[in-house]
């Protein structure tokens, strides 16, 4: 029953310079695929780029092709109120849980506030989610 | 596996620097008399021949450079009538002059020799095809491999280069069961078998590859040896000495060098200071039989080891390591000898970056500083910046353990790094004296 809620996420390896942001976008661009949220992690001299797409499977061949390291990670998208309070609720459920959050990032839309969450146990992480009567994203939005 | 020479393979190490030491002391009386060039240079340095008294009395002598064989074109340092002369070869002179290296029917001889200790020590002799795929003609490997082959009594089918699916039938149809080569067209056979639906492994009596005349790696080796099913054996040698004379033993841990036949030194390639087995530096050899064309601490340019501990197989000769690398491509960072080699062996030993390199070698305040680009490989790219971080430390470790000195790496994005060999593009050297 957590299967459907698991998203593939994209990320690419990236050295830290100027133009490289702009070739992965470029490159996103060109196969015509939108980026629904993204975010970049930076050590020193390199980065990772994270981001959320709407054809995960696509994005991965084209990156590749183009010489890009590409991987995909397990994420989950929490739907949060938007307004004071919203991300509180949620990782009150994460932490109340004991389930320790590795990274995150969140888009505010049209559709409402989303917090995008790696995890160590996903399922786990899911079933809380829904047991705390909290909305996640459908996996089927990302093919 | 079989000993060729016994008596001479086996001989106990003080034997053998005795016979080193008796055959050293007439070659350079017999330079010193008949050759200009060796006699004027012994002058230079202010050495007779009496004052060799003991082995070590030869670092006494000058060294010779390609140099020394390009500025004496095309026959000055030969030491015989040109009538004992019975072949010439000639080594491509791809930077400036070739070098015209002659022999007598002895030096022919004695090459044979050598290489029928070396092929007997790999197992290979009467009853077995060797095919010999290296270059026939100017170029020493064809006609040498072909005369230490026919020495002990295998069957030479002497393909040369090129043609390769002619190779793979004739491999089948006159069951070859060794092949001289280069590694890497040994690698082009199998795929071009391959294409033909003929598996080396399966389908042909290969069992033994005597490759070299190239640089190749351990990596390699095993390569070659799971995919074609095969014993691949090192081959060592350069026109100057003769041509390739030496190789592994069935041992594959290094390359016996009869030390009846050459005298190797391992020296520092700055300061000519002579190492000690184990120092990585670059080979230095005599040869010490040699009559039309002899070499006297000889700089060949190689990088390698020497190792005089006794081999399992029983020969007491020493043995040098495959070769690392060529001095040209040393560099120094911080009074430390690095061989972009030395980097790449290491990397290849770390399966979570690439094999492609870049190393860049810059000055900060009085210190050098060293930084190595590497590619993350596929497998190993993580999306967690630990991981990564994690991949990173782990791979200064172990550069710093193998190169002795201090290393920055860099993470890099696949495809940035330059593909090709040569150290113009894998080294950057930003300091300026």
């Amino acid at each position: 029953m957590e299967k459907p809620y698991i998203i593939k996420q994209i990320s690419i390896f990236s050295e830290n310079r100027p133009g490289r942001l702009a070739a992965i976008a470029g490159a996103l661009r060109d196969a015509k695929i939108n980026i629904f949220a993204f975010s970049i992690a930076e050590a020193n001299g390199f980065g990772v780029v994270r981001a959320l797409v709407d054809r995960p499977e696509d994005a991965h061949r084209t990156l590749t092709e183009l010489g890009f390291r590409v991987s995909f990670t397990e994420v989950i998208g929490v739907k949060m109120r938007d307004e004071p309070g919203g991300l509180s609720e949620i990782a009150s459920i994460l932490g109340d849980a004991g389930i320790n959050i590795e990274y995150a990032y969140a888009y505010s839309g049209k559709d409402g506030a989303v917090l995008i969450v790696r995890v160590d146990q996903v399922e786990d992480a899911i079933r809380q989610i829904l047991g705390h009567g909290g909305e996640l994203l459908k996996a089927s939005l990302f093919r | 596996m079989g000993c060729w020479n016994p008596s001479i393979e086996k001989m106990p190490r003080k034997d053998l620097r005795e016979v080193q030491y008796r055959l050293a002391k007439a070659l350079i009386s017999r330079i010193y008399e008949t050759s200009e060039f060796y006699r004027r240079r012994m002058k230079e340095q202010g050495v007779r021949p009496d004052d060799i008294r003991t082995l070590e009395d030869i670092r006494k002598l000058p060294f010779m450079y390609k140099r020394d064989l390009r500025d004496n074109y095309p026959d000055g340092l030969f030491c015989t009538p040109r009538d004992e002369l019975v072949r010439y070869h000639v080594s491509s002179g791809t930077t400036g002059k070739p070098t015209v290296v002659g022999y007598t029917r002895h030096d022919i001889e004695n090459w044979s020799e050598s290489l029928a200790r070396a092929f007997s020590s790999c197992g290979l002799g009467r009853g077995d095809v060797l095919q010999v795929s290296y270059g026939y003609g100017l170029f020493t490997g064809g006609l040498g491999v072909h005369y230490g082959a026919e020495r002990v009594g295998a069957t030479v089918l002497p393909t040369s280069v090129g043609n390769t699916e002619r190779q793979i039938e004739l491999m089948q149809d006159l069951h070859t069961t060794a092949i001289a080569c280069t590694p890497s067209y040994l690698l082009h056979i199998g795929e071009v078998a391959e294409k033909m639906g003929v598996s080396i492994r399966d389908d042909t009596d290969l069992r033994i590859g005597i490759l070299g005349a190239e640089p190749w790696s351990e990596q390699m080796r095993d390569r070659i040896q799971d995919w074609l099913g095969i014993r691949a054996y090192d081959i060592y040698g350069t026109s100057e000495l003769s041509g390739p004379m030496f190789t592994e033993c069935s041992e594959q841990q290094g390359i016996h060098i009869w030390g009846d036949l050459a005298l190797v030194e391992i020296v520092d390639p700055e300061t000519g200071e002579v190492l000690s087995p184990g120092e990585r530096g670059e080979l230095v050899i005599t040869i010490l039989q040699k009559e039309a064309f002899p070499v006297i601490r000889y700089r060949v340019g190689d990088v390698t080891v020497m190792d005089e501990d006794p081999c399992a197989c029983g020969r007491t000769h020493p043995r040098i390591r495959r070769i690392q690398g060529r001095v040209d491509d040393m560099l120094i960072v911080r009074g430390i000898n690095v061989f972009p080699s030395q980097v790449e062996h290491a990397l290849l030993e770390i399966p979570e970056v690439g094999r492609h390199f870049q190393i860049v070698v810059d000055r900060k305040g009085a210190l050098d500083t060293m930084l190595v680009r590497v590619e993350v490989s596929e497998e190993a790219f993580s999306d967690k910046i630990t991981d990564l971080m994690m991949i990173r430390k782990m791979v200064e470790h172990r550069l710093k353990s193998s190169l002795n000195v201090g290393v920055a790496v860099e993470l890099v994005e696949p495809g940035s790094l330059p593909r090709f060999e040569g150290k113009a593009k894998k080294v950057v050297d930003r300091r300026s004296i």
